[in-house]
């Protein structure tokens, strides 16, 4: 059985309100992506559109999207995994392609958050987690996140500075990013000036400019069989290890606050199936809804040993010119998180950077990447790494 | 022939609850009379917390209560500034999770408690807590 590649990539800008409805949202990343590729939709075999429910009314966006961007009478089909949807879509299209059953399948990532509040999207995303156990309490996605920070300064010594950290190397590349939500600098004197607006508490420890912005969004990926991606793409980028994992929603069902299992486990699949090891990564995209989530992925992912991801942020060891660049696209922190187009944003921006065509945040020539999607409070992981031979 | 009555007692829990009916309506009737319990199986012996009408592990739903009872160790907690939808009333507020050696407890830390006297590791209890609109829920105290 041969190689599976991603041939084609795409993202709209992500932006606050988008002026258009979901299916005017979607056509923007697949026109890119179709450029990219420069195929046409007769080529596309399968579509799975991937998105978080209950923040547009479109029930079944499937069948809507496949309508609008001329993809019927072929398969479609909806798949969410909340924050980490169009990754799970990516591992259905290999799992596609792979066996057989289709060539090339089109992954279509998508939310349109402004829809909805910023109230009413905090109780949607707490919704994520257990309703009937937890959501009573009046839980929301940046308090499950701060309770896993404060466990891990409490274990460890991490200390708000270092997650501050975290969000002044997304912002350096936030900047430089023109399809990032939030285009501002962050220094850390931000974060102790009270009259900044990032610097009030959200859910201690976590203050408002260690959350990321809440964006609208989309990414459309094309993936192919080794054959058809030699024969309509110039560069392919190869899947060469794919991970996923589930965990308790409820957090009484958990045993670790310092780490996500989810990405440690998807890891390891990742790992093993490319026959690598965390040192052979060149580039990485890691899910930094908060702060301390991208702080917990180095350690998840091995770029750190537990209670010492710390010392990379410290040492500008994952900026640009460091070690192991992560986030140099400015992340989910500053180039947002429209949930559903999140993980087909960042395997774009990894497939840019091993074909060396980022731009101003290129990665002095990188050969491997890897892709960290988490969906919920850990509760969904998938890990992907991608290669350019 | 005369409509049965929905027994919906689940919609009590929390300030807001997001479900009405639920085998676990118990639960909320033991919340009432000041109680906090979980469920045991009663097969296999497992224990659950939040409680449970099916056992995943041996497949019976032949449960038994048991009560939360004695010192639970803090985990990790949090004091939320902004809250969702409908707990606007109760902020700030913080949330937790403590260990009880064979189960965790999520929950609510009891409103009196000053925020700088909340550790890590500290010692807590649980007790049934009746919240200003009327709704129930259960809240950690310092042991």
């Amino acid at each position: 059985m041969g190689k599976v590649g991603v041939i084609a990539v795409g993202q709209s800008p992500f932006v606050r309100g988008y002026p258009g409805s979901i299916r005017e949202l979607a056509f923007e990343a697949f026109k890119e992506a179709m450029q990219d590729a420069d195929i046409t939709v007769k080529d596309i075999d399968a579509t799975i559109v991937c998105s978080a429910p209950e923040y547009d009314k479109q029930r079944s966006p499937a069948g809507v999207f496949a309508e609008y961007l001329g993809l019927t009478p072929q398969p479609t089909f909806y798949v969410e995994t909340l924050c980490s949807s169009s990754t799970t879509g990516l591992k259905l299209a290999y799992s596609f392609v792979k066996s057989g059953l289709h060539d090339v399948v089109l992954v279509l990532g998508f939310q349109k958050m402004s829809e909805i509040s910023s109230a009413e999207s905090q109780e949607r995303m707490g919704r994520g987690a257990d309703i009937q156990w937890e959501s009573p309490f009046g839980t929301m996605m940046p308090a499950y996140y701060a309770m896993y920070a404060r466990a891990h300064m409490a274990k460890y010594g991490t200390t708000s500075e270092d997650l501050a950290l975290i969000r002044v190397k997304a912002s350096t590349y936030g900047q430089i990013n023109e399809k990032a939500v939030y285009r501002k600098a962050v220094s850390l004197d931000m974060f102790t000036d009270p009259e900044s607006p990032i610097s009030g508490p959200v859910a201690t420890p976590l203050r408002v400019g260690d959350c990321c912005a809440n964006a609208d969004g989309s990414s459309c990926l094309i993936v192919a069989s080794e054959e058809k991606a030699k024969a309509l793409s110039k560069n392919p980028v190869w899947i060469l290890g794919i991970g996923a994992a589930s965990a308790p929603v409820n957090m009484a069902g958990r045993d670790l606050f310092t780490g996500l299992t989810v990405g440690e486990i998807a890891g390891r699949q990742a790992y093993k199936m490319a026959g690598m090891t965390p040192k052979d990564i060149d580039v990485a995209e890691v899910h930094d809804c908060f702060t301390i989530a991208e702080m917990m992925a180095y350690e998840n992912l091995g770029f750190a040993k537990p209670g010492q991801g710390r010392e990379l942020i410290r040492n500008k060891e994952t900026y640009k010119e460091g070690s192991i660049p992560v986030n140099v696209d400015g992340g989910l922190l500053s180039k947002g998180h429209p949930i559903g187009a999140t993980g087909g944003s960042q395997v774009r921006t990894i497939v840019l950077q091993l074909r060396g065509e980022a731009g101003a945040i290129q990665v002095k020539d990188p050969e491997i990447g890897l892709v960290h999607n988490i969906g919920g409070v850990g509760l969904y992981g998938n890990v992907v790494i991608l290669g350019r031979s | 022939m005369a409509k049965k009555e929905l027994d919906t007692r689940f919609s009590k829990f929390g300030t807001v609850s997001f479900t009405s009916i639920s085998k676990t309506n118990d639960f909320v009737g033991y919340l009432e009379q000041g109680k906090v319990m979980g469920t045991k199986c009663k097969i296999c012996g497992l224990e659950f917390f939040p409680p449970r009408a099916d056992c995943y592990k041996c497949l019976s739903s032949d449960m038994e209560w048991f009560e939360v009872a004695g010192k639970g160790k803090l985990l990790t907690f949090s004091r939320l500034q902004y809250g969702p939808v409908g707990f606007e009333g109760d902020l700030p507020y913080a949330i937790a999770l403590a260990d009880f050696g064979s189960y965790k407890v999520f929950g609510r830390i009891a409103g009196d408690i000053p925020a700088d006297d909340i550790r890590v590791g500290m010692d807590v209890t649980v007790a049934a807590n009746t919240l200003p609109n009327g709704q129930l829920n259960y809240v950690f105290n310092k042991a």
